[in-house]
């Protein structure tokens, strides 16, 4: 009864993309002219699909809800990107970039997408380079490598800490350029709240303007959903502030199956939460591993020592070595500090509920430089980490050259996300989703430096290509008219929530709700979960849906710029998706990836997956507001790898 | 802590704004400004008599270039080399009187309170910010080799956030920090010095264009920028567009 079609072409896996794009119909440059596509969000996904779109000869229009399209949060990404060069001869390969992949995300995603991003891994440095993007560089003026977890061979390019920033201002470049020519069209601060399906089709959008609060409606003949990823459920993440799942969310109310909801990731090392006052988790970069170690006493009343103490770290300098507890290293000594953050995430987790934290809350473990300052200097280290170190050292007030840092996990990436095909399209027809929004490359945990290939690769070299194949179809469809019931309609609904928002007038702000989901969320479907703490989510946020609807309270101005009314339509789509999120992770009734289920786990608390009943992927079905969503499955073939256990001992 | 705000309220671009002056109490030092501002909001909304502050910020670590503000007179406050979003409570006094305004620069209007309108930078690198180069048509990445000290020169200047405390700190708005910065970053760079001249030549122009005031070299812009862009870079802008006078 499965009506998913993925579309992966048949043949051999290294063929499959060459033998798909022969296979893909083209449109002529006249017909492009013709053509009109939007794209929601300028992150390293919207930027470069919207830039060689517009480079081909379609007409684009795109948008985001910050003030400019330079500010989306790909900015902030830190530690680098993955490519499959080989550029340090320690054996890389497309294959090796792909099976790493593959087994990172624990065999729960597709083998034809991630074989394809590992393919064009190669050619996204190349064009960034050309774009002149600054990657750190060795001294003969080659490009330089780091490593990142869950691999073996160093493959990670970085320009220092910043690598987001700056291919993000390379794609932002190509988007100004296109801009200038006028094939793109940009509309910063606007918040995409609706769809806007035609005869089944996604034709277009309805935004509303967030300086003005106008409700403003678009047209085009495919839409492209780039608008990144939804671990903000989590009001305490890595993510910017606004970052959000409107986009994704009312895809799926309009026949977007939603796949994996559930699988979360949970970065390892990110500065501990201190405190009620907090608004967000800083994420301190997975390349700190390379040369940092990361460990807590082995003594629980050490541990309760600096539980108790105003000055935890510069007292962790007094330990001696032989009193702590390398864990990672102990557990792990194949890849030691380097395993994948799930991995990571849970180490840490569990020595901290076993008694051995090291902070006043209990929950933060040491990252710990003193053998890398001692073996490469403080100069080298400097080079290496100094934007980092300065960072910390501003947030914390403790100096990390001189004293471990403190780091704990928080919420960071989400793997799921729309469901999409080979192609990128999501179910409805003309409706694109790619980067973090959608769930294709990462299955049940993403590897470090692979978001930001997944987003480029995705704008870059494939939906340019495959979006052909459907509008192909479409060139003799006249520009959208938006002057029609359907855009009327979906006004009128936009509008209609925006007034209930407005007039509850009940006793609590937005932040409260969120932190609220955030407490239910993070206890029962964070690092760890099991039946019946699910089952609880469910019920909890069941519960805080009707609290939120009855007794929030935010300023009544429409016609301005409300931040809180932005929050509140945030908060209430997290809200739902939370509970859609513990459906899913109960369904799963097996470990893998950053899905952990205590209560399927070997006798040495490592994840147990089940292939024989869960290799597949969910897509999610909504089939109305107090209906029950119907999970469909897309069972992953595997003709190229063997199911291993994914053990990094 | 405890501390008195004096913040600039503005309802639209078209109003006249005002000072007006709350008390925040029992915040923790290690609290960030934008949090402390986050604690009035709640309550101001709660209370409902008046709207909450409105500022703008987004990555709250100091990269997306959203959150500026004016604080005591500076840039992003009393510290050095961070944005607003980074500024913590604990760099202030316990009870202090704290003064905050939006960025005060005629080419960037106040949108509301302490929001302004800083869409004038997008469009002067529309005009030549980066290097014209369409995907699918680039070289292998190492064959092109690029020295170290270049490649980092280069990130020094391309580390710009685009935030605009430059234009608000310095007397004449001028914006040459932020275009020399992108000037200088892809002039350093071989793929980038083909179009340098060209590219210095219309980003100077638009500015100009935008009404941004001419720089006089009081260097206080390099002083306050968050990511402590020097002003080397505008000596570069500088000798890209001498090239650019000659060429014409
Ligand atoms: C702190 C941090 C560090 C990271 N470091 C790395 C790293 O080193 N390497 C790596 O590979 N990955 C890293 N990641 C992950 C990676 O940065 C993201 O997965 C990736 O950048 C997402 O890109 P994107 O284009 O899909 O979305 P984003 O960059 O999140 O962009 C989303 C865009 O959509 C717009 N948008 C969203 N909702 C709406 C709406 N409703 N209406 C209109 N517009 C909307 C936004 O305005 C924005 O323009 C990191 C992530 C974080 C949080
Ligand atoms: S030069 Fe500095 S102050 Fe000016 S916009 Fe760039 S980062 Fe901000
Ligand atoms: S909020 Fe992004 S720099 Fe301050």
């Amino acid at each position: 009864m499965t009506k998913l079609n993925s579309k992966i072409p048949e043949g051999p896996l290294d063929k499959k993309w060459d033998k798909h794009k022969l296979n893909i119909k083209l449109v002529s440059p006249a017909n492009k002219e013709k053509l009109n596509i939007i794209v929601v969000g300028t992150g390293l996904a919207g930027s470069s699909a919207a830039a060689s779109l517009a480079e081909l000869g379609y007409n684009v229009k795109i948008f985001c809800f910050q003030d400019s399209p330079r500010r989306a949060h790909s900015i902030a990404a830190q530690g680098g990107i993955n490519a499959a060069k080989n550029y340090q001869n320690d054996n890389d390969s497309v294959s090796r970039l792909f099976y790493d992949t593959i087994k990172g995300g624990d065999f729960r995603s597709r083998e034809a997408n991630t074989y394809r991003l590992a393919q064009l891994s190669g050619a996204i440095i190349d064009q960034s380079v050309a774009q002149g993007v600054p990657f750190a560089r060795d001294y003969a003026g080659y490009l330089d490598n780091r490593s990142f977890g869950g691999t073996l061979v160093s493959r990670t390019f970085y320009a220092r800490g910043q690598t987001g920033q700056q291919l993000l201002l390379g794609a932002y470049g190509a988007l100004n350029r296109q801009i200038h020519t006028e094939k793109i069209k940009m509309f910063p601060n606007r918040e995409m709240l609706d769809l806007v399906k035609i005869d089944g089709k996604a034709r277009g959008i309805i935004v509303r303007n967030l300086i003005t609060g106008k409700i403003e409606k678009y047209g085009a003949h495919a839409v492209v959903i780039a608008s990144g990823g939804y671990a903000n459920v989590f009001c305490l993440s890595t993510n910017a502030m606004g970052s959000n799942a409107g986009c994704i969310w009312q895809a799926y109310k309009k026949g977007a199956f939603f796949s994996n909801p559930g699988f979360v990731q949970i970065h390892p090392t990110c500065i501990p939460v201190h405190g009620e006052q907090q608004s967000k988790l800083t994420l301190m970069s997975e390349s700190l591993r390379n040369d940092g170690r990361i460990w807590v006493p082995k003594d629980k009343t050490r541990a309760e020592k600096l539980r108790k103490s105003k000055t935890p770290a510069s007292d962790a300098t007094k330990i001696s070595e032989d009193q702590r507890d390398y864990y990672l290293e102990r557990r792990y000594p194949a890849y030691g500090n380097l395993v994948p953050r799930d991995v990571a995430s849970r180490a840490a987790k569990e020595r901290c509920d076993a008694d051995f934290g090291v902070n006043a809350s209990g929950n933060a473990v040491f990252l710990d430089f003193k053998h890398a300052i001692k073996k490469l200097g403080k100069k080298e280290i400097e080079k290496r980490y100094g934007n980092l170190f300065d960072m910390y050292y501003k947030l914390t007030a403790d100096n990390p050259y001189e004293a471990p840092m403190q780091i704990y996990p928080a919420a960071h990436y989400t793997m799921g996300g729309s469901w999409v095909d080979y192609n990128l399209m999501t179910t409805i027809p003309g409706l694109y989703s790619i980067g973090e929004a959608n769930f294709s490359d990462h299955g049940a945990n993403r590897l470090g430096a692979s978001a930001l290939m997944q987003g480029l690769a995705d704008g870059y070299f494939i939906l340019p290509y495959t979006i052909g194949d459907y509008l192909a179809n479409d060139i003799n469809t006249p520009a959208i008219d938006i002057n029609t019931p359907e855009f009327d309609e979906a006004t009128k609904n936009v509008e209609n929530r925006i007034d209930k928002l407005l007039s509850i007038d009940g006793s609590k702000t937005v932040d409260f709700f969120h932190k609220e989901l955030y407490n239910i969320m993070w206890n029962h479907v964070g690092i760890s979960r099991n039946k019946e703490g699910l089952k609880k989510a469910i019920a909890l946020i069941k519960k805080l849906k009707e609290d939120f609807w009855k007794d929030l309270k935010i300023p009544k101005e429409k016609h301005t710029v409300n931040q809180e009314l932005e929050k509140a339509g945030r908060v209430a789509d997290f809200i739902e998706l939370s509970e859609l999120m513990a459906k899913d992770a109960l369904s799963r009734n097996e470990s893998c990836g950053g899905h952990f289920r205590e209560d399927f786990q070997t006798d040495e608390g490592e994840a147990l997956r089940d292939d024989s009943n869960y290799t597949y992927v969910s897509a999610w079905e909504y089939k109305g507001k107090d209906e029950e969503p119907i999970m469909h499955k897309e069972n992953l073939i595997f003709e190229n790898i063997n199911l291993s256990k994914r053990s990094y001992k | 802590m405890n501390f008195t705000l004096k913040i600039w309220r503005q309802k639209d671009a078209k109003s006249k704004g005002c000072f007006k002056i709350y008390n925040v109490s029992d915040i923790n030092s290690d609290t960030t400004f934008l949090e402390m501002l986050d604690i009035l909001n709640n309550r101001l909304v709660l209370e409902g008599k008046e709207e909450p502050v409105a500022f703008a910020h987004d990555c709250r670590e100091g990269i997306c270039g959203m959150c500026g503000l004016f604080i005591n007179g500076r840039a992003n406050g009393p510290d050095s080399g961070v944005t607003a979003c980074q500024l913590m409570m604990r760099k202030f006094k316990d009870g202090d009187t704290i003064t905050v305004e939006p960025w005060r620069a005629k080419p960037f209007p106040v949108v509301k309170d302490l929001i302004v309108d800083r869409s004038a930078f997008d469009k002067i690198l529309q005009v030549g910010g980066y290097i014209s180069v369409n995907t699918g048509s680039a070289q292998e990445a190492n064959t092109l080799l690029i020295s170290q000290k270049n490649a980092e020169e280069a990130f020094d200047a391309a580390a710009c956030i685009g935030c605009g405390a430059c234009v608000a700190t310095c007397k004449n708005s001028s914006a040459m920090l932020f275009v020399a910065s992108k000037i200088s970053h892809l002039a350093r760079l071989p793929q980038g010095k083909i179009e340098a001249v060209e590219r210095a030549k219309n980003m100077v122009a638009k500015m100009d264009e935008l009404g941004f005031g001419g720089c006089s070299n009081t260097g206080a812009c390099s002083v306050e920028c968050p990511k402590n862009i020097s002003l080397s870079h505008i000596a570069k802008l500088n000798r890209e567009f001498i090239k650019a006078k000659f060429k014409k």
